[in-house]
C-alpha cells in the first residue's frame, strides 16, 4: 500500500517529540481543578485502559484519530535471511493502527 | 471499545464526571494529531510511537486501465507498537521455540491465561 517514496522522516527534520509530559501539562493547563499528579495520573490511566482492551484482543476505535485494532497472524514458514534456513514463524497476535480519513487530511491540509 | 466506552471508563476509575474524561481524551488525541500535522514525533512509553512520513508526488498508473494518474505528495501517519505493549498483545511468549535452547522465561510462568484479567490477587486461595 505504500506508494511513491519516503522522502524525509520528520523526526528526524524537526527533532521534537511528543511525549507523556506533553499530555500531562495540557490536561493540567486545560482542565481545571486538577493537581499535576492527578494529570499525570488521568493520562497514565487513560493508556493504560486502552492497552487493556488491546491486550484482550479487542479493538480500540477513536473516531477522528484512527483504530487500533489486534490481528491474528497465522504460523508460517520464513527464511533465515543470513543462513538461508528455513524457520516456522509461530502464529502471533500484533497491533496494527489505522489511521481515520480525518487525521490523514489533516496531515494534508 | 470506541471513544465513548473509553471515556466511560476513565471517568469510573479515574473519578472524575464523563464530561471531565471526554475533555482529557479529546485533549490528548487532538494534541497527537497537532503534533503529527506538524511533523513531530509522538513517543508514549509502555505504549508506542507514532511519525509521519513525507512522500513526494508521482506519476503512477491504474493496473486495469492502464490509465495514467498523478498522486499528488502526501504525508501518513505510522504507528509502531512499544515492546511491552507488543508483548501483551500477542500469546504469551512461552509456547514460543524458535529454536532456542530451554532457558526459562523470567520467573512467571503461571500467568498465561490472565490475558483477560486486570488484576489478580485471589490467587492462591485454594480449598
Amino acid at each position: 500500500m505504500a506508494d511513491g517514496t519516503p522522502t524525509n522522516f520528520s523526526s528526524e527534520v524537526e527533532g521534537k517529540t511528543l511525549t507523556k509530559a506533553d499530555f500531562v501539562e495540557s490536561v493540567y493547563s486545560r482542565i481545571g481543578g486538577l493537581s499535576r499528579r492527578d494529570s499525570a495520573e488521568i493520562v497514565d490511566m487513560l493508556f493504560e485502559a486502552i492497552k487493556e482492551t488491546l491486550s484482550r484482543g479487542e479493538a480500540v476505535k477513536i473516531s477522528g484519530f484512527g483504530n487500533f485494532v489486534v490481528r491474528d497472524k497465522k504460523a508460517r514458514v520464513g527464511r533465515n535471511p543470513q543462513t538461508g534456513r528455513d524457520i516456522e514463524i509461530s502464529a502471533r497476535r500484533v497491533l496494527t493502527f489505522k489511521p481515520s480519513q480525518v487525521l490523514k487530511d489533516q496531515l494534508n491540509g | 471499545m470506541n471513544k465513548s466506552e473509553l471515556v466511560e471508563k476513565l471517568a469510573e476509575r479515574a473519578k472524575i464526571t464523563k464530561k471531565r474524561a471526554e475533555l482529557v481524551v479529546n485533549l490528548v488525541f487532538d494534541q497527537m494529531a497537532q503534533a503529527l500535522k506538524r511533523g513531530e514525533r509522538i513517543e508514549i512509553r509502555g505504549f508506542g510511537s507514532f511519525t509521519s512520513k513525507a512522500y513526494e508526488a508521482y506519476t503512477g498508473r491504474n493496473p486495469r486501465t492502464g490509465e495514467t494518474i498523478h498522486v499528488p505528495a502526501k504525508r501518513l501517519p505510522f504507528f509502531k507498537v512499544g515492546k511491552e505493549l507488543k508483548e501483551r498483545v500477542d500469546y504469551p511468549q512461552v509456547a514460543r521455540t524458535n529454536g532456542a535452547g530451554g532457558a526459562p522465561i523470567d520467573g512467571d510462568d503461571d500467568d498465561d491465561d490472565d490475558l483477560g484479567d486486570e488484576d489478580e490477587d485471589g490467587d492462591d486461595t485454594a480449598d
